[in-house]
């Protein structure tokens, strides 16, 4: 298809098939597809299945209370550091499936086997399976009659957030800030729904387009904007961790709880430059003279048509602020994220 | 594949030069760069009047990925700036031997041109990079 090739997490994949500011657009005005099968399925079955995830993770799956819905959360470690961000899905009979980053899933599946031991779950990584995301606003009704018949009804009802799980995993999820499905497929199959897909008008797009959409939409970056020495609560995720019932012990718990008593915790914020330029990751922001934060992500947001970053900054950043660009101290405002979801900016 | 015009004089930061009489030359990067550095998003254009020697930071242009340096090919004065990429980064991607000119210079020495390479030197040389 042309795509452009770089090496991601292990994997070689498309940075762009042509124009990565096409892409972008495709996806807020239109429909554009993903090829994220390097993303890690692994698969969880026996019945201490959901005592064990409550332990895992930060956010708390008792909150799955039917099959198929999907809870976003963080696995932490004992200090509080981000090991992972994932999604996991209830399943029949009391099963579950995660879904992590590419880069971080041996890492992940070294971390939780020593728990699956202890609980008698069985931990399957299913690297038979291949993972299609279609997003934008009209990704959905593009894919429906592309999907197995027994499942089109299904997945043309599902809600945000939802899974329908049949012949094909069916998510509607994505990592865009745009309506779309997220498939899961046997790999053997996973080609042809790709040509089909692209047939049917969803235009092939990369990794950069990826990028900057879920800059946009304020979606964090593992690896980027958090990683295992950074708290959920400076990278802001505090909305992912469930601090009730307080006698569930999740790993990390004690930390997060310390830190938050401590005060003090920087903030995460959105970052909009008003001179001229291009936010990238690392660069210091000032007030004044006063190193204040960095940008963990930034790039130009082709939707706003404007540099924007997140960033983790002190508690008490005013709404100005001056980010040093190759030398140059370049003006800039504080806002808070998303900068642009639903094809349309979110910022005034 | 790239195109790499025979008329252009080309350098090793893959920048093209074009002749314009009276010791002024264009300058502007090659479609092999515009290529690798993706969509462009936003163009610094060097300071009128400036006199700088051959190898000096001038310029700047960011792409959707990465921000890169333009280096003066030849040491001189800058005389002209191509505005209209402030507003049309995009230019230099659609037309970079064209509307995506960057900038002017008029010579200090234009024995350095010697220094150039040609159209197919140029090609060998990006061959042998990649």
């Amino acid at each position: 298809m042309g795509g452009r090739m770089v090496p991601f997490g292990g994997w070689d994949m498309p940075l762009h098939y042509g124009s990565q500011l096409d892409e972008h657009h495709y996806v807020r005005r239109d429909a554009g597809m993903f090829d994220v099968s390097h993303m890690a399925v692994i698969d969880l079955s026996g019945e201490n299945c959901r005592v064990m995830l409550q332990q895992l993770l930060a956010n708390d799956v008792a909150r799955l209370k039917v099959p198929g819905k999907a809870l976003y959360s963080c696995m932490l470690n004992e200090a509080g550091g981000v090991i992972d961000d994932l999604i996991v899905y209830l399943r029949d009979g009391g099963a579950y499936r995660l879904v992590v980053n590419a880069g971080t899933a041996e890492k992940d599946l070294a971390w939780i086997q020593p728990l699956a031991d202890t609980y008698d779950v069985t931990l399957t990584h299913r690297s038979d399976l291949a993972m299609i995301a279609a997003q934008g606003p009209n990704a959905r009704q593009k894919c429906l009659p592309l999907l197995p018949a027994s499942q089109q009804q299904a997945a043309e009802a599902l809600k945000l957030f939802y899974a329908d799980d049949g012949e094909w995993f069916i998510a509607y999820t994505g990592y865009t800030g745009e309506p779309g499905f997220e498939i899961m497929l046997p790999q053997e199959q996973a080609v042809a729904l790709w040509q089909a897909l692209n047939e049917a008008g969803i235009k092939p797009c990369g990794l950069g387009a990826r990028d900057t959409l879920r800059l946009e939409a304020g979606m964090n970056l593992y690896g980027q904007d958090m990683d295992e020495s950074v708290s959920p609560l400076e990278a802001g995720l505090n909305w992912t961790i469930a601090w009730q019932p307080e006698s569930r012990d999740f790993i990390g718990r004690q930390a997060l709880e310390s830190q938050r008593e401590r005060g003090g915790l920087r903030r995460f914020v959105g970052i909009m430059l008003t001179g001229r330029g291009i936010l990238r990751s690392h660069q210091k922001i000032y007030m004044g003279e006063e190193l204040v934060g960095e940008t963990t992500s930034g790039g130009f947001a082709p939707t706003l048509q404007e540099s924007v970053a997140l960033a983790r900054v002190d508690g008490n950043i005013g709404e100005c602020c001056e980010v040093e660009i190759r030398g140059k101290r370049v003006a800039a405002k504080v806002v808070k994220p998303p900068f642009a979801r639903n094809g349309q900016r979110c910022i005034k | 594949m790239s195109e790499t015009p025979a008329e252009l004089k080309y350098s090793k930061e893959h920048e093209w030069i074009r002749e314009e009489g009276n010791d002024v030359v264009v300058i502007g990067i090659t479609d092999h760069a515009q290529e690798q550095l993706g969509d462009l998003v936003f163009v610094e254009l060097p300071e009128m009047g400036s006199a700088l020697e051959s190898g000096a930071e001038c310029a700047v242009v960011e792409s959707v990925k990465a921000a890169s340096d333009i280096y003066m090919p030849l040491s001189g004065e800058v005389v002209a700036v191509n505005e209209t990429l402030a507003d049309t980064p995009e230019n230099i991607n659609d037309a970079p031997y064209g509307d995506g000119w960057i900038f002017k210079i008029k010579l200090s020495d234009s024995s350095e041109l010697e220094s150039l390479m040609d159209a197919d030197a140029y090609n060998a040389f990006v061959a042998d990079d990649s």
